[in-house]
């Protein structure tokens, strides 16, 4: 990456004040800084710390609110219900994230091909979902979804099909995926566009007068300035995918047979703590959700930086 | 935009210019472009991929002009009976009391506070660590990316815990604070501002005896610009859109934000006996859409320049 930003004119134009003015040691940041960490302190570490608190305590029924150590996590870490859920986000990141970031990629290097008519209609339509919130987007695939009004059933009734239920158990999750897939193509898409526009014009050049064709820049000049935007998108489709939520609490209304209390470790938590007031242990959940998210994004950004030439 | 913003400022053109203006980045019709034949293959793939994009929301609409017995009797992507658009806005906007036209103000005011604030918060901050050097300040970057990895919502229990016992809970305040901060926005304005704000300006202005806050309102905000619409539209999104955070603090519809007021009228369609308002829950979906949408296709063509700057030094 130091390549791509010393190529970048502002660090040419300017001739090195990257790094921060250098003065005496005084604190003038920290008045820029600390109305963030106010807050930030306040929704944020606050919460981390109060739930760790929360997670080595129990309620009980005689003695009240007492000290139990690690009691809660040695629960969640036997408890099925929590593995079932976790195995079902864990089987949703390993399908649905590697499709989404799969077509987001093919849609930003044909956008940035240049081999588009229309490019810029495309880019906008296809990140338009990104827009729409996902209460609004799950009730439309919702109703969609539908066998018997929706248009999945206008289908079966029209063609003589018989598509399956998609909210049926077998395929719920599929049909979230869809969803979600819908929602954030078109963020990631711009995300890999974004990167692939800072790429300077002269490597293009300079390769097609070496006579690469396109697969040949795409495959020795694109990616590789591709690698860190794919990145990120995979660490934020990590986190999203394990805090899967939205979709699956608001699809449940409609299909409840299928979608469990306890379909995704957030749903999971969310549950035990409004519907069964189990607060200690839903913290402990909410933890152990935490250290497991911030594990596996941190494996998928050094998969992806050790790579790096 | 930056242009005129920077022409404005007493420096010369080439520091003040944001990055993206440049020749080694491309615009549109670019070299790569001229030489290149379009390919009908690849515009009919991609094709395909704006059908998927566009067809729910064109359902929506369709759909939206039907009456509630229409809804369920006719095919869902084509219009069907009597255009009924406008009765099911009016039906929308006054079916109780109107409650929605109440969803909508107060989700205009988590946006306006919550996203406006945030953005603020960040650019003040991204500025403070892109700009100064101050006691402390590797532990705030470790603790700010340190952050960014712990999932937003498994915290939204501890922290819905720690609001009710803080008397937080079903106030407007318990949307708006959890909004302000947007960690990934501090990340963006503060590599925006690394090369966006020179540091010769910064010293010009101290030689001139302006105070830091003072330089930071009227120079440095107008060469930010970029990078703080890119946040504004990220916190704009997340703010209008939020559902999770409101559905667990509020318990009283009063301060509902649209996402949880629509959530409860479809409950209230499958509830036996409920009163059966699917043509409201679609018509109050696409009334809730419209200005997002809006506001996303004017400011879409800002994102780029600050998501660039991101993603390079990512």
């Amino acid at each position: 990456m130091t390549t791509l930003s010393t190529l970048t004119p502002s660090g040419q134009a300017l001739s090195g004040p990257r790094k921060p003015h250098v003065q005496k040691r005084d604190w003038t940041g920290w008045k820029f800084i600390a109305p963030f960490m106010v807050v930030f302190t306040l929704v944020l570490i606050a919460p981390v710390l109060y739930s760790i608190y929360l997670s080595f305590f129990k309620e009980q029924l005689v003695g009240g609110n007492s000290f139990v150590g690690f009691a809660n996590y040695g629960q969640a870490l036997t408890d099925p219900q929590f593995w079932e859920s976790m195995g079902r986000v864990t089987l949703f990141f390993v399908v649905q994230v590697p499709i989404m970031l799969g077509i987001a990629l093919f849609a930003a290097l044909a956008i940035d091909s240049a081999r588009l008519h229309l490019s810029s209609f495309f880019r906008i339509a296809i990140f338009l979902p990104y827009a729409v919130p996902a209460v609004v987007a799950t009730l439309m695939w919702g109703f969609m979804y539908g066998t018997k009004f929706g248009l999945v059933g206008n289908l079966n009734d029209f063609f003589h099909l018989a598509i399956p239920d998609p909210l049926g158990s077998s395929w719920v999750l599929a049909s979230i995926g869809n969803i979600v897939t819908w929602e954030f193509i078109g963020y990631n898409m711009i995300l890999f566009y974004a990167a692939l526009r800072v790429i300077p014009t002269d490597l293009y050049e300079a390769a097609s007068l070496d006579g690469a064709g396109a697969f040949r820049i795409i495959r020795s000049i694109k990616m590789p300035a591709l690698r860190p935007a794919i990145v990120i998108g995979g660490i934020f489709s990590v986190i999203g995918s394990f805090q899967l939520f939205n979709e699956p609490s608001i699809l449940q209304s409609l299909a409840p047979n299928t979608i469990s209390t306890y379909f995704s470790p957030n749903m999971y938590a969310y549950n035990l703590s409004f519907a069964g007031q189990q607060y200690n242990y839903s913290a402990t959940i909410a933890i152990i959700v935490g250290l497991f998210t911030a594990v596996i994004a941190y494996i998928v950004q050094n998969s992806g930086s050790r790579k790096e030439v | 935009m930056s242009t005129t913003d920077q022409a404005r400022v007493n420096v010369p053109a080439s520091q003040a210019r944001a990055p993206r203006m440049s020749r080694y980045t491309r615009t549109n019709k670019s070299n790569q472009g001229l030489h290149t034949k379009k390919s009908i293959l690849l515009t009919i793939i991609m094709g395909a991929l704006v059908l998927y994009s566009l067809l729910p929301l064109f359902w929506l609409f369709v759909n939206s002009t039907k009456t509630q017995a229409e809804l369920l009797n006719s095919f869902g992507l084509w219009f069907s009976g009597p255009n009924a658009l406008w009765d099911n806005i009016v039906a929308t906007v006054t079916y109780n009391d109107g409650v929605f036209v109440r969803w909508f103000g107060n989700t205009l005011m988590y946006v306006v506070v919550g996203a406006g604030g945030a953005t603020f918060l960040a650019a003040l901050g991204g500025y403070g660590l892109a700009k100064f050097n101050f006691p402390g300040k590797k532990a705030v970057f470790a603790v700010v990316l340190g952050a960014v990895a712990i999932p937003g919502t498994a915290l939204a229990v501890p922290t819905f815990l720690m609001f009710s016992q803080m008397g937080l809970t079903n106030t407007p305040w318990a949307v708006i604070l959890p909004s302000l901060i947007s960690p990934f926005g501090l990340y963006l304005i503060w590599t925006y501002a690394l090369d966006a704000v020179p540091t010769e300006v910064l010293e010009a202005a101290r030689m001139d005896g302006a105070g830091e806050f003072r330089t930071f309102f009227t120079i440095s905000l107008k060469l930010l610009a970029p990078g703080l619409v890119t946040v504004l539209l990220f916190t704009l999104v997340a703010t209008w859109n939020n559902y999770f955070l409101p559905l667990i603090m509020l318990s009283e519809p009063t301060w509902y934000p649209l996402t949880v007021g629509l959530k409860q009228w479809s409950n209230q369609a499958q509830t036996v006996g409920g009163d059966v308002i699917y043509n409201l829950v679609i018509t109050g979906s696409m009334l809730t859409i419209i200005p997002i949408v809006v506001a996303f296709l004017f400011l879409q063509r800002y994102w780029q320049s600050g998501l660039a700057a991101g993603s390079v030094k990512a």
